[in-house]
């Protein structure tokens, strides 16, 4: 049975006490979106700024639990600066950690939780941790399937954002 | 009064007796869904192995016996709330929340018209709530809502005034967050004065405590089998049988009709008016069979016990957890049941619940059907734990235990 150790990493700890990048941009110009997950109540409000496929600015607010608000804090640091098609590649990586254990979990049974995967990730493939730096604190959230969509809460908001952005231009 | 002897009944749900990540199960749950006791569970499977049969059709022997038990599980469940005339007053639905959609759909569309006011309070279940917000879009029917004091009680202060030309006043006898124990006889006996009918959400109370709706006076009353010791599928509605003659049928199809043309139907009469479908007849001897052990141990006893329980929890979170746990709700007494909705200072109720899962606790996070309330009580959600006659004081002691661990984990 997985150890609350894994969940609760001191780094995840550190950003829901201290979460980096927080507050809203003035919308417009930025881009803003809310992302709610109805079983728990929590909320993410992910504001990005795009410049030249470049991802200028963001910000997060929003209330919700350690795993929602750490890991929308890790992935703002994470983004905030960086080119349109690595904070897109970073976003398939970041889901695919996600999904790949999901899977896994579901084929040895030990979760207990009949739900199984939800289609992402169909064709899993390894994912490289390394690339994913402090992200890679969140990969134990996936030994606890009903935590996964806090996870991915503000990711699936930015996911949005870039979307939004670009059909804006 | 004897009192509940909780090591004996213990014994009695297999599911206690179960072990998650090496440690016993330590079940808090009971306001969403409650243990079944063995006798349920065999009832149902003796049900199946030696009876089953469609209920109201067949002439065989098995089908005679199916219909009565099926029947005699409405007579059972019926003078468990202390119905004056079960076998017409109770209808069989799929849960509480169905039969207040029951109320709504059939009595409301039947009786309200435009402009009509309808009063709730602002704590009640999304069960209580929604079907009624549907009739306000469908119909243009008022909403109006009685308010909390700081303790989680209904003022009901200016109640004479909020009554004034209303026709339904819905109200959940008991919280499902706060754990208030509502004065339904009060509201019931100045809704009347008023010309208002009552139903009562009794999900929550109708499994902890002595139920008798002659003596609330209420005219709805709405109640979950799983909740009580029952399976899931299984609800009931009991309303005053001149009430449910002059209603409209709710759901169409088998068993509900007298007669049927190509143009036109005649319905059956209650309670079979409101039951179109083959029902949930082994949930119904399921049902029976709760209610049977809910007797067995005396609602008195049961009560009796999560009050202590409840008033044990609340005194010892305040001494060894002081002000960093706030419990939501009226303090411990008659008016008090054994929900206790949880706001740990730094925890959010998701990570909360998950630390108490690896004690094995079972406590539920979220907003627990009732997002008005949670917006009025300034939170996103709630960690809630609730008791049922199978609970202990070593169960709150672990619950506790629990608690200070995320605290620690979380400071």
């Amino acid at each position: 049975m997985p150890d609350l150790e894994d969940l609760y990493r001191e780094i995840i700890l550190d950003h829901y006490r201290s979460p980096r990048n927080r507050g809203e941009l003035a919308s417009p110009p930025a881009h803003r979106i809310e992302g709610f997950n109805p079983l728990c109540g929590d909320e993410v409000v992910v504001t990005l700024e795009v410049e030249d496929d470049r991802l200028a600015d963001i910000k997060i607010a929003g209330a919700g639990c350690s795993i929602s608000q750490s890991s929308a804090s890790l992935m703002s640091a994470a983004v905030k600066g960086k080119d349109l098609d690595a904070v897109r590649r970073l976003i398939r990586t970041f889901k695919s950690m996600m999904s790949v254990h999901e899977a896994t979990l579901g084929s040895d049974g030990a979760s207990g939780d009949g739900s199984g995967a939800d289609g992402e990730g169909a064709e899993p493939e390894p994912v490289d941790l390394q690339k994913l730096g402090e992200l890679a604190a969140l990969q134990g959230v996936v030994k606890f399937p009903v935590r996964i969509k806090c996870a991915t809460l503000s990711w699936n908001a930015l996911s949005q954002g870039l979307d939004e952005a670009a059909a804006a231009r | 009064m004897s009192r509940l002897d909780v090591e004996t009944i213990r014994k009695d749900f297999p599911l206690l007796a179960r072990s998650v990540h090496g440690k016993p199960l330590v079940y808090l749950d009971s306001a969403a869904t409650a243990l079944q006791p063995r006798s349920v569970l065999a009832a149902m499977d003796r049900y199946y192995e030696m009876t089953h049969a469609n209920v109201h059709r067949g002439v065989y022997a098995t089908a005679e016996e199916a219909t009565r038990l099926y029947e005699a599980a409405r007579v059972a469940v019926g003078r468990f709330v202390g119905a004056p005339d079960p076998e017409r007053e109770v209808v069989f639905t799929k849960n509480a929340t169905e039969a207040l959609n029951l109320v709504a759909q059939s009595w409301g569309r039947r009786n309200l018209a435009p402009g009509d006011r309808v009063l709730l309070t602002e704590t009640e279940h999304h069960a209580n709530l929604v079907p009624w917000l549907m009739l306000a879009e469908e119909r243009g029917i008022v909403l109006e809502y009685l308010t909390i004091d700081g303790d989680g009680r209904l003022d009901l202060s200016d109640l004479d005034r909020k009554l004034d030309g209303v026709k339904l006043v819905g109200v959940a006898a008991m919280s499902n967050v706060l754990g208030t124990i509502n004065p339904l006889a009060r509201i019931a006996e100045a809704a009347h004065a008023a010309g208002a009918l009552v139903v009562a959400d009794g999900a929550q109370s109708v499994p902890h405590l002595p139920v008798d709706v002659k003596a609330l006076g209420v005219d709805f009353l709405a109640f979950s089998g799983h909740k009580m010791l029952g399976p899931t599928g299984i609800g009931a509605l009991w309303a005053r049988a001149a009430l449910l003659e002059a209603m409209p049928p709710f759901l169409g199809g088998g068993g509900m009709i007298l007669d049927v043309r190509l143009d036109r139907f005649l319905p059956a009469e209650p309670p079979q008016r409101f039951e179109a479908g083959t029902p949930p007849i082994a949930e119904a001897v399921g049902l029976s069979a709760a209610v049977e052990y809910l007797q067995g141990v005396g609602m008195d006893a049961v009560r009796a016990h999560e009050l202590e329980l409840t008033a044990y929890a609340l005194a010892a979170i305040d001494e060894r957890l002081g002000d960093t746990c706030r419990v939501f709700g009226p303090p411990a007494g008659p008016d008090r049941g054994g929900v206790l909705s949880l706001d740990v200072q730094g925890v959010h109720p998701h990570d909360l619940a998950q630390v108490l899962d690896q004690f094995a606790v079972c406590v539920r996070p979220g907003h627990h059907c009732a997002k008005p309330l949670m917006r009025k009580l300034g939170v996103t959600a709630t960690a809630r734990a609730s008791v049922g006659l199978y609970n202990d004081e070593h169960d709150v002691d672990v619950l506790i235990e629990g608690i200070a661990e995320a605290s620690r984990l979380f400071a």
